[in-house]
């Protein structure tokens, strides 16, 4: 459990990190929950780590314009217990609650977490839901590019050689929008099994907004639309809910492994998503 | 018997709830780990093990290794031919025991198999250097399974021994043909005990020195048995014991994986002596799960006969153990204690079980907390609520119809065995009491109108602990206790246990405390080094306080005989007058008194020595047990299992215990509170998973789940006190009794939640996918 040998940099200006990074097996480091568990079982051998932990720009919650940016080494713990977010964002404060245990939540980033793509992962099913951005600066510019475009495949995504993942931008939640967070873990690792997240606005007793979105269930975390569509303007009752979660694995290319075969994926998909919409019913 | 709920408050100190004397240090992070030893000049050792589970060795080529600068040497199997094999303790007339060498030879047999190591300046340069190494494997044909291992044509592990039987045993008591003729039902039940990672949060580790003048080797190791290590040590490198020294450092956990002999133990020492220079070697979290021995990995087929009263006539099993490629230390013998405890605490009148240790390319089992008697109690008290289930009988009543009565005692069991104590009813009756039971079954009934999965599971179990009488054990049973009173009346005790967690150090002050009239402050405990406590067995089954607490009880006894000789010279009164009280020596003769402190300085000054008697003021004692001792008790859990999802919300868990007489209640809930969560580990989420191709699938904490806080339920402990006859401090043992009695209270719970679907077993682990599976099946069909 001994890493092999590799180059260390702790820059202290995006700039500088940027520039450490145009050495192509380089790899940044933010937080390390992931990479570090990888770099001791030697799956990954980066001939340099640019640890971002000492750029002060990068870790912070704010809001503007109705948009909350969220800095890449905000760690999990402070987006737990941020109060800007429990009152604007209440459902990915809650999910950053479900992240592993108090150690990885002290030490584990919303930008590693992110970057990293773990299929498992929380906090996709919350930003997917919340239809979340993020920006990706380089030494010659940078972009903001929706999650949905960024996540690409299993550990994969639309990142650059030189890039690094800076901000993530969620909005402020709407007035009448209720959330959930529905998970089963996996009991050795924590992540999830399956994940469900809700957004759900109801008005007159019909659903008047609805988002939802899973992980752990497929290669990559997704917006589950034909939940979406089968609730959108509908009745806001057990049957519909249960109706529309029936979809949730939908045209997915369910994930089998020792931990749950794609049958029971499948089934807790829906029966998450179904308690989620029903715990965010239940909370408007 | 007599039973009691509270123990009787003999003096000031046995009985208490006191707080760990060890702690302090634990907590603070002072104390000396093996990974905390460094050594002047001290190398790293690494180990390169096999990837694949069967494959002949072509060549090894060594030189990209030793050209990395750091490297001092590399070793394979012929290097290492001088130094003997890894020993194995077992007796069957059949054992067979294939050569285990240290390193592999030509032949690789599991997957982590040692086969070369790298040692190095630094650890981070021995493992580069491993990965240096380059094996040429010719992977050849294997078998992963027991069962089918045993099956006609099957793949040989070891050529030698074409059929894969590594030894047999078998054992009858009663007529069983004739208790299934009477039989009014006959239960059927196949049952499957996984291989369980043993996971000491410390892994295993050790630093070997040689000393070329003194010829002495020092070992320190993480191990639960210095003493035997000594021997096995000697013999393995053709020393004398005396030129060997093995120190137990702070070890962080054996849970009987460290009741062991391990070739990285030889090996290091090998090493030191042929290098002249001290090496460590420090396990992986990654090594552990794949080889440090995993316990229980049983296949169990179960025939139970009874009378539609639920009166138990008889039982049949057959047990296939998985025992991997090679035996470990105690292999054979441990799930022979299976089959003797196999009727656990009911009257059976007969039974016949049959062992077969099968060889399989996978890693080598051996115990783990518990050792054979999880197992036991597991299939047992399964098929005793199988039993009622069938004949519609609650499976209360159905244990207490078979419990042999408190008057029983010493009761003779079906197997052969003297339980030396017992009253199971009170026990049992108190758990009933606490979770308030027929509360519990009325919830139930309204649980069950509703359509919920709510279940109440029992488990009475009994165990076999405090190894034990010489005769019936591999490598004696005694433990040797040494009492010193120093000059200035501090007092050193040395035990032969070597405690790592049980909390010894505070128990046996204790009991110091007691007999000699002094505060513990006053005392120290010394453990786990052999050039300090020159004999001893070791700390496992359950045997520190009844065997250890017994030897330092008789040493106690000589010690306060013979300062009250020189008390009562010193005072110029015959000793028959002298009282010693409270750490004070008086007598009616006098009015003088005097103190500990004031004799053992006296006894080491000699200036009046008492005739007949020896300078000093130390006794040295050795105790042997006249037989095991058998505590037992009553786990009930309360659970409710999520139809959907398949999750178990465990609701209560009530445990009654009963270890005998207790010296720390909080040691004792410690215990128990400690041995529950290894219980629940196995029911819910524990199981070391192969492949076909003997691959562990997971190796890694990331997919192998131990219990963590969040696993576990509140536990609800009580106990009842059952003193045991076969010691003088009427203890039994307590460090296995929660992993024994839990596992099945756990698992009879999810099935009584489970019976309304139809559902009669569920093997473990049940995960929430597998009682999904179950819920599925049913609802399928």
């Amino acid at each position: 459990m001994i890493p092999a040998s590799f180059d260390y940099s702790a820059p202290e200006t995006l700039s500088e990190a940027l520039q450490l990074l145009g050495d192509e097996e380089a790899k940044v480091l933010a937080g390390g929950q992931s990479l570090i568990p990888m770099l001791k079982l030697r799956l990954a051998q980066p001939a340099r780590l640019v640890d971002l932990d000492r750029i002060p720009d990068l870790n912070f919650i704010a809001e503007d314009n109705g948009t909350i940016r969220i800095g890449a080494m905000t760690t999990h713990h402070q987006v737990e217990s941020s109060d800007l977010l429990a009152e604007n964002c209440p459902l990915l404060a809650k999910t950053a609650g479900h992240i592993g245990d108090v150690q990885v939540r002290n030490r584990g980033t919303i930008g590693g977490s992110v970057a990293h793509a773990d299929p498992a992962a929380d906090y996709p099913a919350a930003l997917l839901a919340l239809e979340a951005q993020v920006k990706l600066v380089s030494a010659s510019g940078e972009r903001v590019v929706s999650l949905d475009e960024f996540l690409v495949d299993a550990l994969t995504t639309s990142l650059e050689d030189g890039e690094i993942l800076t901000e993530v931008h969620v909005p402020v939640e709407q007035a009448g929008v209720a959330t959930a967070y529905r998970t089963l873990i996996q009991p050795a690792s924590g992540f999830a099994i399956v994940g469900a997240a809700v957004r759900l606005g109801v008005s007159n007793g019909n659903v008047s907004f609805v988002r939802v979105a899973l992980t752990g269930v497929g290669p990559k975390p997704y917006r589950a639309s034909a939940v979406e569509q089968a609730l959108e303007g509908g009745p806001a009752n057990a049957e519909a809910f249960a109706a529309a979660a029936s979809h949730a694995a939908e045209g997915v290319d369910v994930l089998s492994d020792i931990h749950a075969s794609a049958a029971y994926r499948a089934s807790l998909a829906a029966v998450q998503t179904r308690r989620a919409l029903e715990d965010a019913a239940g909370s408007a | 018997m007599a039973t009691t709920t509270t123990a009787p408050k003999l003096k000031t100190h046995v009985g208490e709830r006191i707080r760990r004397t060890e702690d302090p240090r634990l907590i603070t992070g002072v104390a000396c780990y093996l990974d905390d030893i460094t050594r002047p000049g001290m190398l790293h050792a690494a180990v390169l093990r096999s990837p694949y589970a069967a494959a002949n060795i072509n060549s090894i080529s060594i030189e990209d290794a030793l050209a990395l600068p750091g490297v001092k040497a590399v070793y394979v199997g012929k290097d290492v031919e001088s130094v003997g094999g890894v020993p194995c303790a077992g007796s069957m007339p059949d054992l067979r025991i294939p050569n285990h060498k240290i390193l592999a030879g030509d032949r690789v047999y599991y997957v982590g198999h040692p086969v070369a190591a790298v040692v190095a300046t630094d650890k981070y340069i021995a493992a580069d250097a491993i990965e240096r190494i380059e094996v040429d494997y010719e992977p050849t044909e294997l078998v992963s399974d027991p069962e089918e291992a045993l099956q006609e044509g099957a793949v040989k592990v070891h050529p030698e021994y074409p059929d894969n039987v590594a030894f047999t045993f078998s054992q009858e008591g009663g007529d069983v043909e004739e208790a299934f003729r009477q039989a009014d039902v006959i239960v059927k039940e196949k049952i499957l005990v996984p291989r369980l990672a043993p996971m000491p949060i410390e892994t295993r580790g050790v630093v070997a020195e040689y000393d070329q003048g003194s010829q002495e080797l020092t070992i320190y190791s993480s191990t639960q048995i210095p003493h035997l290590l000594r021997t096995q040590l000697a013999l393995q490198l053709n020393l004398p014991e005396h030129h060997v020294r093995v120190i137990a450092p702070e070890v962080g956990g054996g849970f009987g994986s460290k009741c062991n002999v391990w070739a990285e133990e030889a090996l290091a020492a090998f090493v030191a002596m042929e290098l002249k220079q001290p090496v460590k070697w420090v396990e992986s979290r990654r090594e552990s799960i794949l080889v440090v021995a995993h316990g229980r990995a049983h296949v169990d087929t179960l025939e139970l006969a009874a009378k539609n009263d639920g009166t138990l006539l008889g039982l049949k099993l057959h047990i296939l153990c998985d025992i991997g490629a090679h035996h470990q230390l105690l292999t054979p013998i441990i799930p022979t204690l299976a089959v003797l405890m196999l009727p656990g605490l009911y009257k059976f009148r007969s039974f016949k079980a049959d062992l077969i240790g099968a060889f399989t390319n996978r890693a080598p089992s051996d115990l783990y907390r518990g050792a054979g008697r999880p197992e036991a109690t597991y299939v047992i008290e399964r098929m005793v609520d199988k039993l009622a289930a069938e004949i519609g009988m609650d499976p209360a009543e159905i244990r207490f119809k078979n419990f042999p009565a408190s008057t029983d005692f010493p009761f003779n069991s079906a197997t052969g065995l003297q339980y030396d104590s017992g009253d199971y009813a009170t026990a049992f009756n108190k758990a009933l009491d606490i979770v308030d039971y027929k509360a519990r079954r009325a919830e139930q009934e309204a649980a069950r109108a509703e359509g919920r999965l709510y279940g109440i599971g029992i488990s009475t179990y009994g165990e076999i602990c405090a190894f034990g009488p010489s005769p019936a054990t591999p490598a004696g049973g005694w433990e040797s206790a040494s009492v010193n009173v120093e000059a200035t009346g501090k007092v050193a005790v040395m035990t032969g246990i070597s405690p790592h967690g049980q909390g010894e150090e505070t128990s046996f002050a204790q009991l110091t405390a007691d007999a000699l009239g002094i505060p513990m402050d006053d005392i120290v405990v010394v453990h786990g080094d052999t050039a300090k406590v020159h004999y001893g067995i070791g700390t496992f089954g359950s045997r520190g306080i009844s065997i250890g607490g017994s030897a330092l009880h008789l040493a106690l006894q000589d010690v306060v005989a013979k300062a009250t000789k020189y008390a009562a010279h010193m005072m110029g009164v015959d000793a028959e007058t002298v009282t010693f009280e409270g750490g004070v020596f008086s007598s009616e003769a006098t009015d003088s008194t005097l103190t500990l402190a004031d004799v053992a300085l006296e006894a080491h000054l000699c200036r009046q020595l008492p005739p007949g008697t020896e300078p000093g003021l130390a006794a040295t004692r050795f105790f042997e047990p006249s037989n095991f001792a058998f505590p037992f008790g009553a786990h009930i859990c309360v659970t409710e299992v999520d139809k959907e999802t398949g999750e178990v919300d465990i609701q209560r868990f009530v445990a009654v215990d009963d270890c005998g007489r207790i010296i720390n209640p909080l040691l004792v809930e410690g215990q128990i509170h400690g041995g529950i969560a290894q219980g629940l580990g196995p029911a819910f989420q524990e199981g070391v998973i192969y492949d076909d191709e003997g691959q562990l699938l997971n190796g890694t904490l990331m997919d192998y789940s131990i219990p963590k806080a969040r696993n576990m339920p509140w536990i609800e402990t009580d106990r009842t006190e059952t003193p045991s006859p076969v010691n003088p401090l009427g203890t039994k043992g307590v460090g296995e009794a929660g992993t024994i009695g839990s596992l099945p209270a756990f698992v009879n719970s999810v099935v009584d939640a489970l019976s309304p679907l139809g559902i009669e077993h569920i093997d473990i682990p049940m995960t929430s996918q597998s009682i999904w599976n179950a819920i599925h099946e049913r609802s399928r069909t």
